[in-house]
């Protein structure tokens, strides 16, 4: 298979469509609107369905409906617009259907802007629609990573009968990198028991997130999180860089992940014994990974486009048997491989601490210029 | 091994699609390559510019704060990546467009009329591949005929007939030589 160029956002479009996705539904949004503006070409060329929408809520409800039906079904947007697919999201969630959710993060709160950024970390992973559920979040840091979690996240969607995201920031979504896409997978022809195809010749099957009665709403939260435990289980995926001798650790997801890679590699060129660790899943969380290697490790820093999301996360997987130190570039801006490389200098030379909020050190840090 | 090489012009002068060939004949050659367009504060300005890596091996950051190469396509270009250029660097300046002296002295200067070259090639929108020539010649982290072969393989059918055109105007861009600018 040849290597071409892919812009992100077209990558995991295509990568949808090889998956075997029949229905988009969807409303443009900066910096996302390639990928829907590729669908737009591509599916009815295929003969499958794409709708513009009037609206995000009319987008994630139509999604809610495929879904129900069984086929491989998909939407994308970017922060404002994920906001507000979130009533539909819980729905979807508390119905138990599959669906793919690709969130191309911009700056925020509110409108924001539309440079990169990772503050719908929360949103996504910890928060969003109401009620007990919980998503599986991939996060890519380059494009074929993109390409191949997003063929992943509608098999573990149906799988699990869960919602899988696909969790990246705008740069992601515009650079360009060279990538292999695999080949087309032909589309389904049978359809789990629990789809509503028509109901001639059989007894009708009602799908819905409605449970007026406690105990069957409470028995359907417990089979939601059975599901949850094995995902946690089995799907977990992280990948190191230099952790075999690594005396101190960065923690990044996504387009920090790999901007922390460039300031790790420098560090190393200097000697200094640093890692990286990138979870690719965000949801399940890598937890026991890294609670191992804070039992190996003098210190960890977590880098992020965020004011420390994950670096909550990181701070509970850890449980304390390892320092924590935090950096952070905010609102669009990307942080810079040389200032994360000051972070680990830093981080090596000075005595680091177990007092305190990692959060608390780097703000002070930031108000205090050297 | 990595070179970064930062493109930036005015809005319409080819700067991304400049880039975007680079990438092309990077990634034809084995090579691993990032092109990202202009992202982060420096979109204020007026200019357009994209960021191009290649590497031969993953790729981490796709910006940097000081790039080993700059090609600048005007004068607010300058201003702004002249003074980010690696010590030991190459800056390709387009001195049609340019009515300001390069100040830095511990760089590679490459100054290059690629707006009058390309119109006696015919066509002023071939400037941005002169550009291309002179940094390919100054800094070859590509061969000119891995671009070109490029060119032939990625341009897209309607644009076919533009190929000459294009190739001569990074011929031309390939025969200026950097200078080390002395200390007046």
């Amino acid at each position: 298979m040849a290597r071409e160029l892919w812009k992100g956002n077209i990558a995991i479009a295509e990568a949808a469509v090889r998956a075997g996705l029949e229905a988009y539904f969807g409303y443009p949004i900066t910096p996302q609107t390639e990928l829907l503006e590729y669908l737009a070409m591509r599916m009815p060329e295929l003969g499958r369905v794409f709708v513009q929408a009037e609206s995000e809520l009319g987008a994630i409800n139509m999604v809610y409906g495929a879904a129900c039906t069984g086929v491989r079904v998909m939407t994308s947007s970017s922060s404002p617009g994920i906001s507000l697919m979130m009533e539909g999201l819980s729905y979807i969630a508390g119905t138990e259907v599959p669906m793919v959710l690709v969130d191309v993060m911009r700056g925020g709160p509110g409108l924001g802007n539309i440079a990169p950024a990772q503050g719908d970390y929360n949103q996504i992973v910890h928060g969003g629609g109401h009620g007990d559920y919980r998503p599986i979040v991939l996060a890519p840091s380059n494009i074929q990573e993109a390409i191949d979690l997003t063929m992943l996240a509608f098999d573990l969607a149906e799988a699990y009968r869960a919602i899988a995201v696909v969790l990246l920031d705008g740069s992601l979504g515009q650079m360009m990198e060279p990538a292999e896409m695999p080949p087309m997978r032909p589309l389904k022809t049978t359809y789990p028991d629990w789809a509503v195809r028509g109901a001639i010749g059989r007894e009708r099957r009602v799908l819905s997130s409605i449970y007026l009665d406690p105990p069957l709403e409470e028995e359907a939260n417990l089979r939601i999180l059975r599901r949850w435990q094995q995902i946690e289980a089995n799907e977990v995926r992280y990948k190191g860089y230099y952790l075999e001798d690594a005396r101190f650790v960065v923690v990044g997801f996504g387009t920090a992940g790999r901007v922390a890679l460039s300031a790790v590699r420098a560090a190393r060129a200097e000697g200094i014994p640093v890692g990286l660790f990138r979870p690719i899943t965000v949801s399940p969380f890598p937890d026991q990974v890294l609670r191992q290697l804070a039992d190996q490790v003098e210190g960890f820093l977590v880098v992020e486009m965020n004011t420390g999301q994950m670096l909550e996360d990181v701070l509970r997987a850890i449980e304390g048997h390892a320092p924590v130190e935090f950096f952070a570039r905010l609102g669009g801006v990307m942080p810079l491989p040389e200032e994360v490389l000051d972070e680990i200098k830093r981080m090596t030379t000075a005595p680091l601490t177990m007092d305190g909020h990692p959060r608390e050190r780097w703000l002070q840090r930031m108000l205090q210029p050297a | 091994m990595q070179t970064e090489i930062i493109i930036a012009g005015f809005g319409g002068q080819g700067v991304l699609f400049a880039g975007q060939l680079l990438a092309y004949a990077a990634m034809d050659n084995g090579l691993e390559v990032t092109w990202i367009p202009s992202y982060g504060p420096e979109m204020r300005g007026g200019t357009a510019n994209c960021t191009v890596i290649i590497a031969d091996e993953e790729i981490g950051s796709p910006i940097v704060r000081n790039p080993q190469v700059a090609l600048v396509l005007n004068r607010p270009s300058l201003d702004k990546y002249e003074p980010l250029v690696k010590p030991g660097g190459l800056l390709v300046v387009n001195a049609s467009l340019v009515d300001r002296n390069v100040d830095r002295r511990d760089i590679r200067t490459v100054l290059v009329p690629a707006n009058e070259i390309a119109e006696n090639l015919g066509d002023r929108r071939v400037a941005n591949m002169v550009m291309l020539g002179a940094m390919l010649s100054n800094q070859p982290v590509l061969s000119l005929e891995a671009v070109t072969k490029a060119m032939e393989e990625h341009l897209l059918s309607r644009h076919r007939n533009l190929l000459p055109l294009n190739v001569a105007a990074l011929q031309e861009g390939a025969k200026y030589l950097a200078e080390q600018l002395q200390s007046a």
